[in-house]
């Protein structure tokens, strides 16, 4: 059993300036999820009357994209191509002091505690991030068209994208490529997507410059943090995406 | 194709290509300078066709000023969007975890790099300009009215290294470019939209590049700074 010292952001609202308290944690169990130790202290503070801390979740099996917490200067925490969901306590020590904050980007702002609002990557997948078919009842199968292993697989390894926004709390610039990116390549490795391509890459791009990221200057650090280990080749594709369909108008 | 600068991909293209042709230029500012060790009379006829060929005084010069105001402009414009996509920071980070130390202070090595360049004209390209365009000597001669003195290139630069501060000053700067290559090398290519194949060998060339080409220029420096 562990006693630790959690450091973590409470926020009232989005207009609150907001500050770190520090909450003590006793008997923690190391095969607890990280969110399961939340869920104890919330119990604690619901006991005492106050308010819990608020945190984002939904599925905690890691394929949700919902939990969204910055743990010791981490995103989703110490291990990677996890989520916090999947995070243990196990990666952490006895008497060890946590830092929990929410993700932060001017992209993202803070709506409560550490639960911040994600709707700017909603907004950019719809500038562009689908396909337009008939869904009336005559869509062809897909597996009728044939499609190039290689490039299934990587259309596939972008699309396990879970758009929890990690490669933005990580980037130093707050920066969303490598999620517009994955976005963007798994319909562009595709020919389903390529039909659409040169206005899917232009307004998807269009949309996250407007809501505020920041530039990528290729650090890596999105790709490193990223619990789907999408990789940096997407972004490289996007740019040529984007280049290509700037060209061409 | 309008506007193309106004997104961020294609102020990282610019920013990338600038990059690129400022690496060729060191590439040949070094092959010339290299020669001054080996062949002094080579450095000046080399040196004297740089300075006098009119391809590359009226045509890559202006090309060579802009992409260097260029790049350096738009890395404060850059890191100014950037600073200003998270107004809140963390109160804990673990920045080194997830990359590397070069990749997150190219503004800092960039700054660095562009105090010495400030140096560097006002030690060569400024008075280099003044001889040829202001005083209108383009002979090249240490005494211009003395066609048996010799070429002023050699000279000019072994005189320059001779305090010690200078090239303490030099060396560190050439440290600093070397960090700031040692990211910005690949960092160029994969803004272009170039990462596939060939990517994992480039980037063993570029650390061969990165750390090559400003040792390169420190053994120069030290080399005319203990020899004369």
């Amino acid at each position: 059993m562990m006693n630790l010292t959690l450091k973590i952001w409470r926020q009232k609202d989005a207009n609150d300036k907001g500050q770190i308290v520090d909450y003590p944690v006793s008997d923690i169990s190391p095969d607890m999820s990280f969110l399961e130790m939340l869920d104890v202290l919330n119990q604690e503070l619901i006991e005492k009357g106050e308010s819990p801390v608020a945190f984002d979740h939904d599925c905690r099996e890691g394929i949700c994209g919902t939990c969204s917490l910055y743990i010791n200067g981490r995103a989703h925490g110490p291990s990677t191509k996890i989520t916090a969901c999947q995070l243990h306590m196990r990666s952490f020590n006895d008497g060890d002091t946590i830092y929990i904050e929410p993700w932060r980007a001017k992209a993202f702002p803070v709506v409560k505690d550490l639960i911040v609002d994600r709707s700017s990557f909603d907004r950019i997948q719809q500038a562009g991030g689908f396909i337009s078919v008939n869904t009336s009842g005559n869509t062809q199968d897909a597996n009728a068209i044939p499609i190039e292993k290689h490039n299934a697989d990587m259309a596939f390894d972008a699309a396990t994208c879970i758009g929890c926004g990690a490669c933005v709390a990580s980037c130093k610039n707050s920066s969303a490529m490598l999620f517009v990116s994955a976005k963007v390549s798994q319909f562009a490795l595709l020919p389903q997507g390529q039909v659409e391509a040169t206005d899917r890459v232009l307004n998807m791009v269009k949309q996250m410059d407007d809501e505020g990221f920041g530039n990528c200057t290729n650090t890596g650090a999105c790709e490193v943090e990223c619990p789907k280990g999408i990789s940096l080749e997407n972004i490289a594709r996007m740019n040529r995406e984007y280049l290509a369909a700037s060209f061409k108008g | 194709m309008s506007g193309i600068l106004n997104s961020s991909i294609g102020r990282k293209f610019a920013m990338a290509l600038s990059a690129l042709f400022l690496m060729v230029f060191l590439l040949q500012h070094f092959a010339i300078n290299i020669l001054s060790v080996f062949s002094p009379d080579t450095f000046n006829e080399v040196s004297h066709f740089m300075g006098t060929f009119w391809v590359i005084q009226y045509v890559l010069q202006p090309v060579l000023i802009f992409g260097v105001v260029f790049h350096f402009v738009m890395g404060f414009v850059l890191e100014y969007k950037n600073w200003n996509a998270r107004q809140v920071g963390y109160a804990k980070t673990s920045r080194s975890a997830n990359s590397t130390w070069m990749s997150r202070n190219m503004l800092l090595t960039g700054a660095v790099v562009l105090a010495f360049m400030i140096l560097h004209f006002i030690d060569f390209w400024i008075p280099e300009i003044n001889t040829k365009y202001i005083v209108g000597d383009t002979s090249g001669l240490i005494d211009p009215a003395n066609t048996e003195s010799g070429f002023r290139y050699y000279e000019e630069l072994v005189h320059k290294f001779h305090h010690p501060l200078r090239v303490g000053a030099y060396v560190l700067s050439f440290v600093l470019l070397s960090l700031h290559l040692l990211h910005g090398f690949n960092s160029a290519f994969q803004s272009v939209g170039a990462n596939n194949k060939y990517t994992k060998g480039l980037k063993g060339f570029s650390k061969v590049y990165a750390i090559g080409v400003p040792l390169g220029f420190v053994v120069i420096a030290l080399f005319h700074h203990f020899t004369h």
